[in-house]
């Protein structure tokens, strides 16, 4: 079966599951039954099972792409969006359209692989997790819908279908993260998600249309083609302009500085949905959107310092944040926003290959932390604070172990699959050319021991120390059911196999197939900007970078386990400990600027605008028709009466003369009549 | 010869007549005047070797108008008339007006009388027939329905009359 | 001297057409008016005799005798209205009679 012609499909079958759950789902799952009702198995089955089989057409279709020599494979179904033809900035003539089209190639493949693997295990978990709540049809539902979008978010042959995506994946995460609408806390926190992702939205919409009137299309392929036409810009011009607004969008959807704060709230959805688009795949497209963009971004330095900058400061701004956070959850989110600040600053590096790289290897770990968190919850029956935890290694064995592979992997011991693609950023970022990144490379490696501190500090308050948990909990603390851990199982393997792809060139001993990552990609990403190859150096980096993650580890094991302390160490910091705690008051900081802002200010311009202008206007209206009904008055009187008078006048005028012939008397009467009998023969006498 | 003496006797008699009759101030010399104006006329017709007209004339016109003129005149009593203006503010605009015309005619008529032979004398002939049997010839044939109408229109004078004199209608 | 030809006949009549009308433009008082009328239907029907003369027809001499009884009808119905105006107004003079005067 050609499963590369079939990759529309796809995205289809989740699309299938979501709308059977739309439109049979609340006949297979009333709410509120216990977990082992029959007609839950339906939904367990089906929507689960349909990403599966998008797996498993994924798979087939990167096999078959796999002996394709250009490694290239577009379809255009129909072409969806057909405009008029326009001129670009250029003066070339174009056409505005947006076909919907997929294109596989190797970029698109990895994407595809890992949101429908990663998506099927958790999905597989979610019948465990989910199993108490109400609304089982509509989690999955909304699950499969998501899937659905971010692969047509991936697949997309062109930037307005992926934009189409792009917006369907922010409606699932604002559906998911209020799943639990009856709190009011999830239900702001889906607006908030939604409203700043729709401020990065902005950005993208305009650095699209920007690239339709410059370069005319907004097909990839096309675009690259023009691109390639064009010339490196050293200022900043109309492609870094163009570049810098794509990078806006995915500000917005991938939680950079300053457009995050929707991440850490959203954790006030389903620990599934958390792991799910939070983790692995929604807040990475941004990262993949901006991996597509490569052929304008290297045309533009200037964006890619931005980019890199911007990545390394949310890196490390996130990281202190989490280094203090108490709820479990949290320190997982503010890690991502950490992680997805390293991906973009390998974006910003030129490394393009490295950023999807570490996307891959994080999707992994990543998704492995916040499944074996939400198992902890789940064991804890709803606790989320760590202080209220500990002591839980023997209790659920299987979750800790789990998680301590997770957090190594993270922390970047090396072996593991974080190591590899966290080592390779921050080697792309000291050893490029640019010196400004050695900046970054600080920003980095400083973030790599928060990391590593705080990944450890969760695990110690955690697991390890003693039972800090309340009596009615700790009796019913249990292990996750099978379906549970399994999918963490499989993710534990992933993130200690998944980093063998990618190892550096410097790891000479292994043969070239350890490098097909890089080598996958390339044909799309192209390569890393040429530098000297200085052996010594990487080797040196590599190692400090291992010490410092070790160093972190270290420290909070001192602090939380071998001390064993009553109160939190850090507040020993002080000031620093009490901002981090309260993330440094960003989102009070918007809060007044820009929603009392909005709210007061707007409010007094909109009573002042209803005032004056509205109102003005009303009453202008009405003044305007009593001057038009006085205009009307003038006119009816001088002009209407006075023409009716005017021809009355005329023919009392005329008649005057005229009366003077009514003389009464017969015989004058006679007398015209001879005087026009004269005139008649008069005519006849000259004639 | 003799034609010439009656004509321009008889036309005296006419012309004299009708000024007379417009410029009396008694009402009952008017119309004495008019009747020697009438006679004047039938004279006329008489020289035209129109005898039936001449016959009728005399005794229609004369005897039974002028009575009748007569007979109203004494009945309306016009003393008081007698005593005021008898011509009218529009006297001399009419007299002119009246002299353009007849002015005018005058030129017409001689300037067709070339083409008629007016001025040529010896017009017409001996009569063949005589004059009464010729006009009833044509009026009880040819110009019957005219005749009727007439008569009808006769009736209608004479009822016309009888009511505008009536007292109480 | 001269014949008497159409011509006199006609000149005639003319004469006598102008004094009747300049009687009934002239003169006040009604009954002088009727008679000048009657004045120029003579005139018409010296006009016609002449021209019945000249052209040896009798139609003009028919269409006099029609002339001749209108003329009749007309004065005596004339009259029969002076009499109905005189005992209405009191007056025979025709300028007096201006009731439909503006």
């Amino acid at each position: 079966m050609n499963f590369l012609d079939s990759v529309w499909l796809i995205p289809l079958f989740p699309l299938f599951g979501a709308l059977a759950m739309l439109l049979v789902g609340r006949k297979l799952d009333p709410q509120g039954r216990h977990h082992s009702a029959k007609s839950k198995v339906v939904v367990s089955i089906l929507c689960p099972g349909t990403v599966l089989v998008s797996f498993l057409f994924s798979l087939g279709a990167v096999w078959q792409l796999v002996d394709r020599p250009e490694r290239t494979h577009q379809i255009i179904q129909f072409t969806w969006l057909a405009g008029l033809p326009f001129h670009t900035a250029a003066g070339a003539l174009a056409r505005f359209t947006a076909d919907f089209g997929f294109l596989l190639d190797p970029l698109s493949s990895v994407m595809i692989l890992v949101v429908t693997g990663i998506g099927f295990l958790i999905h597989l978990y979610s019948i465990g997790y989910m199993a108490h709540d109400g609304g089982y049809y509509r989690f999955f539902g909304y699950l499969n819908l998501f899937v659905f979008f971010m692969l047509m978010l991936v697949l997309a042959n062109n930037y307005v279908l992926m934009f189409v995506g792009w917006e369907g994946v922010g409606l699932c995460s604002y559906l998911l993260i209020g799943f639990y609408f009856h709190k009011k806390s999830a239900a702001d926190a889906g607006k908030k998600a939604f409203i700043v992702n729709r401020i990065g939205d902005s950005g993208f919409i305009l650095g699209m249309l920007l690239m339709f009137s410059v370069l005319g299309t907004t097909r990839f392929l096309d675009v690259n083609k023009a691109l390639a036409g064009m010339g490196l810009e050293t200022h900043f011009g109309v492609l870094t302009a163009m570049a810098v607004l794509l990078f806006v969008g995915a500000t917005g959807k991938s939680a950079q500085l300053p457009l995050y704060v929707w991440l850490p709230d959203a954790m006030e959805g389903p620990t599934p949905v958390s792991a799910l688009i939070h983790a692995a795949t929604m807040v990475t497209a941004g990262v993949y959107m901006v991996a597509r963009s490569n052929h304008l971004f290297r045309l533009a330095p200037e964006a890619c310092l931005i980019v890199a900058t911007v990545g390394g400061l949310t890196a490390f701004f996130a990281a202190t944040i989490a280094m203090t956070q108490n709820d479990i959850k949290r320190v997982l989110a503010y890690s991502t926003v950490s992680q997805l600040g390293y991906m973009f600053v390998a974006l910003g590096a030129g490394a393009y290959w490295v950023g999807i790289f570490h996307l891959y290897t994080h999707a992994f770990f990543k998704a492995l932390l916040f499944l074996g968190s939400g198992s902890v919850i789940h064991a804890l029956s709803g606790e989320q604070d760590m202080r209220k935890m500990g002591g839980l290694k023997n209790k659920i064995p299987i979750t800790h172990a789990t998680m301590l592979i997770g957090t190594l992997a993270i922390s970047g011991i090396p072996g593991l699959a974080g190591f590899f693609s966290k080592d390779e950023i921050l080697w792309q970022a000291y050893s490029n050319p640019y010196a400004w990144f050695r900046v970054v490379y600080a920003l980095g490696l400083m973030t790599a021991a928060m990391t590593a501190f705080y990944m450890w500090r969760l695990m110690a308050l955690t697991f390890y120390g003693e039972l800090r948990v309340d009596a009615k909990v700790a009796a019913h603390i249990h292990e996750s059911p099978r379906v549970m851990t399994v999918p963490l199982m499989a993710l534990a393997a992933g993130s200690v196999l998944a980093g063998w792809i990618g190892v550096p060139k410097l790891w000479s001993v292994f043969p070239e197939g350890f490098r097909t990552f890089e080598t996958w990609l390339s044909g799309v990403l192209g390569s890393e900007i040429e530098r000297e190859p200085n052996p010594g150096l990487e080797w040196a980096l590599m190692l400090l970078s291992v010490a410092v993650a070790g160093a972190g580890i270290a420290l909070a094991w001192n602090l939380y386990q071998k001390r064993k302390p009553a109160v939190e160490p850090l507040q020993a910091l002080g000031p620093l400990y009490s901002g981090s705690l309260h993330k440094w008051y960003v989102d009070e900081a918007y809060d007044a600027v820009f929603v009392d802002g909005l709210s007061k200010g707007g409010g007094t311009l909109l009573a002042q605008f209803d005032q004056k202008v509205v109102d003005g206007g009303v009453n202008g209206a009405g003044w305007l028709t009593r001057f038009t009904s006085r205009v009307s008055m003038w006119w009816d009187t001088w002009i209407v009466d006075g023409a009716v008078r005017l021809t009355a006048f005329g023919v009392k005028l005329s008649s005057y003369p005229v009366r003077l012939f009514q003389t009464g008397s017969v015989q004058a009467y006679a007398l015209v009549f001879v005087l026009g009998v004269a005139a008649i023969l008069g005519y006849y006498l000259v004639r | 010869m003799l034609d010439t003496v009656f004509f321009y006797f008889f036309a005296l008699l006419t012309l004299g007549g009708a000024v007379l009759t417009i410029t009396r101030r008694n009402a009952i010399h008017s119309a004495v005047s008019l009747i020697l104006s009438l006679i004047g006329v039938a004279g006329l017709f008489l020289l035209q070797h129109a005898e039936f007209l001449f016959a009728v004339q005399i005794v229609l016109y004369v005897g039974g108008i002028m009575v009748l003129f007569l007979f109203v005149i004494m009945l309306v009593n016009l003393d008081d008339a007698a005593r005021i203006t008898q011509f009218n503010k529009q006297g001399w605009l009419a007299l002119a007006c009246v002299v353009a015309v007849g002015g005018e005619l005058l030129f017409f008529v001689s300037r067709g009388a070339g083409a008629f032979r007016l001025g040529e004398p010896g017009a017409g002939g001996p009569d063949k027939v005589g004059n009464t049997e010729r006009i009833a010839d044509v009026l009880f044939s040819q110009y019957l329905l005219p005749f009727e109408v007439a008569s009808v229109l006769l009736l209608a004078a004479v009822v016309g009359s009888v009511l505008m004199a009536k007292r109480k209608v | 001297m001269h014949p008497i030809t159409t011509l006199h006949y006609l000149v005639l009549s003319v004469a006598l057409l102008a004094i009747g009308t300049i009687g009934v433009l002239t003169r006040r008082n009604i009954v002088i008016i009727l008679m000048s009328i009657e004045l120029i239907l003579n005139a018409v029907n010296i006009n016609l005799i002449a021209f019945s003369r000249h052209f040896n027809s009798v139609n003009g001499q028919v269409f006099a005798i029609f002339v001749i009884t209108v003329a009749v009808a007309e004065a005596a119905v004339g009259l029969g209205i002076l009499i109905a105006l005189f005992r209405n107004k009191e007056t025979v003079q025709a300028d007096e009679i201006e009731i439909l005067k503006w």
